[in-house]
């Protein structure tokens, strides 16, 4: 196996896009090593991008907040203006696995990872997160959405490297949350999680909203049908009407698999369940109650 | 394969080894470096036997590359006693029993210590949120949490 550790992340894709044989990107290695371990692959090159500057900060910046690729998600919890402006995005992300995890892994990596139940995705989705891809022809930057196309599926064409995720900056009277639903309280993959992100207008009345949903499909789904049902509502009286609109335009948007986690029916209801309370602490983020 | 040099420091001491770019962190301990208090459990990262400390923070060693440690700063389990005294945390599961059969020990004392180092009047809650990463089969996690407290109040106290 060759170890590269290029220092920019144009040199990064050059190997990638040269690579003869199987090549791989590292950054935290908590899903490649254990990939790797099991002999589900055998890399012929792994090119570490943590010696990459521009993959290794936090910025803030006049757009918003740039994530490097290489930033752990422990630094991201560590970071109060980031917190502060999106708090759904950085608790979504300190939810993958344990302590020793959360030093090693990135978001970046849980999104190529490809995995419906990834839990850093629905949170960056619900939060309009873009990623920025370098790649042999140059430069592009993709909504997150649009980045993974199935289980273990990505859009990122042979050489392309994610450097970075950009987060825009929060807007007057927003909030987001994530909720997620395990068998236990901590350390599990998700059976259902619901990412939420409203704009409120100067009567507390939701104006935008987008609203994604985790393994409970082949990727993870952004429910524009979900983030209509609650446009124009309030919810801090409790209209139960909006909620069970918002509800039912989740649980039409699924379509997930029966496993040992939970059942086709279950994810269904939880789904709804999740999207209605990660709606409300949205809406208490956004200034709304 | 290829073989890599690698330059380090495990526990304050520089250090080079030469490792297979496939190998992990914690066989280069082990098998090349000798030091074998850190333990493989699952591989997998999810046991937490294997926990060392890289450049300040807490990983699983068999997450890691030997060739990753390349100018790190790695701390294990061998370096946690200053010679001869044992760290508190030490001496406090030994008081306690907060083991039994030991293999997880190294990892629990390593992720206490950062515990410690970041918080040291952690609560109930903190210690088994901050221990989560590191499973037990033999104490039943509550002699531990005991001993961690112990250890904080004593670590509290030389401050």
């Amino acid at each position: 196996m060759r170890y590269e550790t290029p220092t920019t992340t144009r040199e990064a894709a050059t190997l990638m896009a040269q690579a003869k044989g199987s090549a791989f990107v590292l950054a935290g290695g908590t899903d490649l090593l254990v990939r790797m371990k099991s002999g589900l692959i055998e890399p012929d090159l792994v090119v570490d991008i943590k010696h990459i500057p521009a993959t290794q900060s936090i910025e803030k910046t006049a757009a918003g907040f740039r994530i490097g690729a290489a930033v752990p998600a422990v630094a991201m919890s560590e970071n109060a203006a980031l917190k502060k402006a999106w708090p759904g995005v950085v608790e979504a992300a300190n939810l993958i696995g344990s302590d020793q995890i959360q030093s090693r892994c990135t978001i970046v990596g849980n999104l190529c990872n490809a995995s419906p139940a990834a839990d850093s995705v629905p949170a960056m989705i619900a939060a309009g997160a873009k990623a920025i891809i370098v790649g042999p022809h140059g430069r592009r930057t993709v909504a997150v959405e649009k980045v993974v196309t199935g289980p273990g599926a990505m859009s990122l064409e042979k050489g392309e490297v994610i450097e970075a995720i950009t987060l825009p900056k929060r807007p007057p009277k927003s909030g987001d949350a994530f909720l997620r639903f395990i068998p236990r309280t901590e350390m599990d993959i998700a059976i259902v999680s619901a990412g939420v992100c409203l704009t409120l207008d100067n009567k507390r009345v939701i104006k935008k909203a987008r609203v994604a949903l985790g393994a409970v499909a082949p990727t993870v789904v952004l429910v524009p049908a979900a983030a209509k049902a609650i446009v124009g509502s309030k919810l801090d009286d409790l209209n139960d009407e909006v909620m069970e609109k918002l509800a039912a335009a989740c649980a039409a948007a699924c379509s997930p698999i029966d496993d040992k986690r939970g059942t086709v029916e279950f994810r269904i209801e939880v789904a709804g369940v999740l999207a209605r309370r990660a709606a409300k602490i949205a809406y208490q983020r956004a200034g709304g109650a | 394969m290829s073989a890599v040099l690698v330059s380090t420091t495990v526990n304050g001491d520089q250090t080079e080894f030469v490792c297979q770019t496939d190998e992990t962190l914690l066989d280069v301990l082990r098998n090349r470096l000798g030091l074998t208090g850190s333990k493989e459990g699952c591989g997998t990262g999810d046991c937490g036997a294997c926990s060392v400390i890289v450049d300040g923070r807490l990983v699983c060693s068999c997450l890691v590359l030997g060739v990753e440690a390349e100018g790190s700063e790695v701390n294990t389990i061998e370096g946690l006693a200053d010679g001869d005294n044992l760290h508190p945390l030490q001496s406090k599961f030994i008081e306690h029993a907060a083991l039994q059969c030991g293999v997880c020990t190294p990892g629990f004392l390593i992720a206490a210590k950062v515990l410690l180092d970041r918080n040291p009047n952690p609560s109930d809650v903190e210690i088994r949120f901050a221990l989560a990463g590191n499973l037990c089969r033999c104490t039943g996690y509550d002699k531990i949490v005991r001993a961690v407290k112990a250890a904080a109040k004593e670590v509290r106290k030389r401050r």
